[in-house]
């Protein structure tokens, strides 16, 4: 058995610790180098949503219900999908506006209306109350298990009166530790790095503790999840646990829980502090989006082993469920274990406490206290800032010990996750209110006090009601009867609605009741300049940004101003924000005794950073003189500036659009030079090509007129010459007038059945002359039956003519050899043109088929080729959809190949053509 | 921001999906007492879409947002 002396010192040396890392934080964030600005802490500040619930509760829930505990984590997870867009919304609209609370949040959003700042924050009061009693209840359950805990059957009883009630202890130890944590100075953002730091630090710890647990229930206890499930099974009782049939309220239930943590994860006014105040970095929640959800999963894995192992020892129903987490490692008197799990569970309850007492104090005086406050004195000129610190430590207390109340009038008979459904429904009610109020400019002031208002009586008449009764304050008849014998209103099954279960009824009737009041009373309302204003400024928040709106036309001077600052947050504190405004904006105080539209928006942030929006104004217009606010004039500039906004996109967009026409134009002139500087080059090639020639024919020419004495054989020689060149000029006319044809496109195509044996049988006889002149062996290897190919006969020819009369072109006379071979490798047919000459170099054979590429070192000093050949066969190839190469080594020979599809439908199209 | 929109959407539908396969009807087909490899059906389901959702999340939002894939404006192509 633990003596309670060493959980105790356990426990003070565990928040010691909490206290170390809060200051270490904060003392770097005072140098500018904050250790909480990074995605995963954030992540884990935000876990923080893992209370006493999850770590005893969860368990308690899982041994009634079996699955009925996880819709609590599936719905944020579920809704941390749309935090990328929503969260990051509310972020930057609390950014613009300075926001501190949830509370100061949809007040601002509702006309900066000090009335629905009041109304949030009785309800985040009331409504959190359960919450906070759970967590009360969770700890000082812990403390007794811990040691107390003999067996199964021997639990002390928890004595009854006050002054040894553990949880009273619990809740003075809590209050302590929240006001020395929260609330040691005023800061202008209410930002609290150290907090959060000690936040993540928290989490960590109630994670590893839970894993652990269910670690060495799972593996120490019995011998793997798996095992300890195979023996739950067994039980018929146990294998309820297994399928959804546990679950009390059936699949609405499941869903309206779901509902409700989707709801909660956000508008929680812890979780809201903590995801929209705290918020270091808008980019942060992107990492957070799917690295909570992580988080939710690991924490929930050993819930049901852990539930299942907890049945399976105490089958009698002796130990509350809820403590089976302790309970468990107690049993087998693993003490050090329990003591881990233990500080888990404190981790968890203290996390929540703290941030939850801290947002809650901010709301209680920012929007409840200070608004009353500021009429009765707001013409006392004295130092408030110190008054701020005690009206924010003194609600920490009395909030605490409201919890503890409830705490001892009914927590007892609620299991854990019962309270804090509660709690859940009425967070619930901010939901419409922001969610609506964010995303349409519709929502009014009044619809939303409407909502509110309806909301919270219906949670209170069908949820809060109801647990009085059970505490026996209100006689129980109400729920079976109605009040005053009314049935139709009975609390549970208000106007005879009895399908659901108390929490789903609830929540139905309160969500009907706030959104359509929210909706329909805005759809009726004129909202007048102020709510209009804040509406466009919360809904287009990314268009506006951080616009100026010039909301004071009246005067003061900055003296006056300062002195109003220093009595929030302190004469230090507002010396230094306004030196600093000074120095920033090159603001010549002594000049310009006088404050400008922006310095007296610029102190307006700077006070409602520490007293909220709506008494912020408040405070500003007390020293303002003159003409107030012209908030239609500030409307009407508003909606200019949109318009500028509108038109200038929409000139960005034109002018994109014409960039782009630009660049194409240009691109498309690019090309059109490109092919002219292509075309001239082929012009002056071509006629350079034409002109030696003709320019030798002239000379010969000439020659037999001015030389009628030459002899015979001389005039012969000269003829064959005329004759041979006149042939060539033929030859490349006809070429260039092919070439020309071809690409242009307007080549005339036959497209007939051709065998490959012929083509080159034809080829090679009308080359046989050439063959026999130049003494150069030809030698072909053609298959015995025919191959087809869908193609132009006479092109083909002339390709086989171009490549067979190349090849005698390179090699030598009288040991040339010319191999022609033809093949056929799966569905194509394949040519090859083999010479022994003097090969083509590397560098060659990509050019080769280029126009007018001419080899250079040929046989002959002058080229006898046009230097169109090859590209006429390329183009005749590729036309017929095959493919030309060559292969060649220098000293080796060069190999022409190209390749056709085969043709396997021969016979048939060689009867339609 | 035609690419951010994009990534919205896509949340949005991961959102409803989520939705729907984490209640009734669906979630009552595997409400049954039966074990694969030793856990639950139940709980085996809800923990592995769970964990699809995670990553579908983490898929749509660390997708380095690279600019908008260009297509390379065509060249004409010389007729052949």
């Amino acid at each position: 058995m633990l003596q309670e002396w060493v959980i105790l010192l356990v426990s003070f040396c565990y928040l010691g610790i909490l206290f170390a890392i809060a200051y270490y934080g904060d003392k770097r964030a005072d140098s500018g180098r904050s250790i909480i600005s990074n995605p995963y802490i954030y992540t884990l500040s935000i876990a923080v949503y893992c209370t006493a619930w999850t770590f005893y509760g969860s368990v308690g829930r899982a041994a009634t219900t079996g699955a009925g505990f996880l819709p609590i984590y599936l719905g944020p997870t579920l809704m941390a999908a749309l935090w990328w867009f929503v969260l990051r919304k509310i972020i930057r609209i609390a950014k613009v506006h300075r926001i501190t609370s949830i509370a100061d949040f949809i007040s601002s959003r509702y006309a900066k209306d000090p009335l629905i700042g009041g109304i949030v924050t009785i309800i985040a009061v009331v409504g959190i109350l359960p919450y906070i009693s759970l967590q009360l209840k969770a700890v000082s359950r812990s403390f007794n298990v811990l040691h107390t805990f003999q067996g199964p059957s021997q639990m002390l009883h928890v004595a009854d009166s006050i002054w040894s009630d553990t949880a009273l202890y619990v809740t003075l130890a809590m209050s302590v530790f929240s006001i020395l944590f929260g609330t040691r100075h005023i800061d202008a953002s209410e930002r609290h790095e150290g907090m959060v730091a000690a936040i993540a630090f928290e989490s960590v710890v109630k994670l590893v503790a839970f894993l652990v647990a269910g670690v060495f229930v799972s593996y120490y206890l019995f011998s793997g999840p798996t095992e300890l499930i195979y023996d739950a099974v067994k039980s018929p009782e146990l294998s309820k646990l297994m399928n959804l049939e546990a679950l009390s309220g059936g699949y609405s239930n499941w869903f309206t829980l779901t509902f409700l943590s989707m709801m909660a994860i956000l508008f929680l006014p812890r979780q809201f502090h903590i995801l929209v105040v705290e918020n270091v970095n808008e980019e942060h929640v992107k990492k957070a989006c799917w690295l909570f959800p992580l988080y939710l999963l690991a924490i929930n894995i050993f819930v049901l082993p852990i539930a299942l192992a907890g049945l399976l020892l105490f089958p009698d129903g002796s130990v509350d469920p809820d403590t089976f987490v302790l309970a468990v490692p107690l049993h087998t008197n693993q003490e050090l274990v329990a003591l881990f799990v233990y500080l888990g569970g404190l981790s968890a309850a203290t996390g929540m406490v703290i941030v939850a007492t801290i947002a809650l104090s901010t709301m209680v005086c920012n929007d409840l206290v200070m608004p009353v406050l500021l009429r009765l004195r707001s013409l006392q000129r004295s130092d408030l800032s110190s008054v701020l610190l005690g009206i924010r430590r003194g609600s920490i207390l009395v909030i605490l010990f409201l919890g503890y109340a409830f705490f001892r009038l009914i927590g007892e008979s609620y299991a854990l996750v019962t309270l804090g459904l509660v709690s859940f429904a009425a967070a619930a009610q901010f939901a419409p209110v922001i969610l609506i109020g964010i995303y349409w400019k519709g929502a009014s002031r009044r619809g939303a006090i409407m909502g509110l208002l309806a909301g919270f009586a219906v949670w209170t008449y069908t949820l809060l009601v109801p647990s009085f009764v059970k505490s026996g304050w209100i006689a129980t008849s109400i729920l079976e009867s109605g009040p005053f014998g009314i049935e139709l209103l009975g609390p549970y099954h208000l106007f005879g609605l009895n399908m659901f279960d108390p929490v789903t009824h609830s929540v139905f009737w309160s969500m009907l009741a706030n959104v359509g009041f929210l909706v329909g009373v805005s759809l009726f309302d004129r909202q007048n300049a102020m709510d209009r204003l804040q509406a466009t400024l919360f809904v287009d928040v990314f268009r506006h940004g951080d616009t100026d709106t010039r909301l004071w036309s009246g005067t003061t001077t900055v003296a006056e101003l300062k002195d109003l600052v220093a009595r929030f947050v302190g004469v230090s504190d507002a010396e230094k924000a306004f030196s600093e405004y000074v120095a920033e904006h090159n603001f010549d105080v002594k000049t310009n005794a006088h404050a400008d539209a922006n310095f007296v928006r610029f102190a307006e942030r700077k006070l409602a950073g520490a007293i909220g929006a709506a008494s912020a104004r408040v405070m500003i217009s007390s020293v303002v003189k003159g003409e107030e606010i012209s908030i239609e004039g500030v409307m009407k500039i508003l909606d200019e500036t949109s318009q500028v906004i509108e038109y200038s996109h929409r000139l960005e967009a034109k002018s994109r659009e014409l960039e782009n026409a630009t660049a194409e134009l240009r691109a498309a002139n690019k090309r059109l030079k490109e092919l002219d500087r292509l075309k001239d080059e082929f012009v002056s090639t071509v006629t350079h090509e034409l002109r030696t020639p003709l320019t030798s024919v002239r000379a010969f020419s000439e020659i037999l007129r001015d030389n009628p004495s030459l002899a015979l054989e001389e005039r012969q020689k000269f003829l064959d010459i005329i004759v041979k060149e006149s042939e060539r000029l033929t030859r490349l006319i006809n070429q260039v007038l092919d070439l020309a044809k071809i690409e242009s496109g307007s080549a005339e195509w036959t497209r007939e059945c051709v065998d490959l044996n012929e083509v080159i049988e034809e080829a090679s006889s009308s080359l046989s002359r050439l063959f026999q002149e130049n003494s150069i062996n030809l030698e072909k290897m053609l298959p015995t039956e025919s191959v087809f190919v869908m193609a132009d006969r006479d092109r083909l020819i002339q390709v086989a003519i171009n490549l067979m009369s190349n090849a005698v072109k390179f090699c030598a006379p009288g040991t040339g050899q010319v191999t022609i071979r033809l093949s056929t490798p799966p569905g194509l047919a394949r040519v090859e043109v083999v010479d022994n000459g003097p090969g083509i170099p590397d560098d060659e054979q990509e050019r080769i088929f280029a126009k007018f590429h001419q080899l250079k070192g040929m046989r002959d000093e002058k080229p006898s080729g046009s230097g169109l050949g090859l590209t006429i066969c390329h183009r005749i190839i590729k036309h017929h959809g095959g493919h030309i190469w060559v292969e060649s080594k220098p000293e080796a020979g060069a190999k022409f190949i190209f390749e056709l599809p085969f043709a396997e439908t021969c016979t048939s199209s060689e009867h339609s053509s | 921001m035609p690419e951010a929109k994009r990534q919205n959407e896509r949340l949005v539908g991961i959102l409803i999906i989520g939705v729907i396969v984490l209640n009734y009807p669906l979630l009552s087909l595997f409400s049954k007492v039966k074990l694969i490899f030793g856990v639950p059906v139940l709980y085996l389901y809800i923990f592995a879409v769970w964990s699809i959702f995670i990553g579908c999340v983490a898929l749509v939002l660390e997708k380095k947002t690279s600019s908008p894939f260009v297509t390379p404006s065509p060249k004409p192509e010389k007729s052949e």
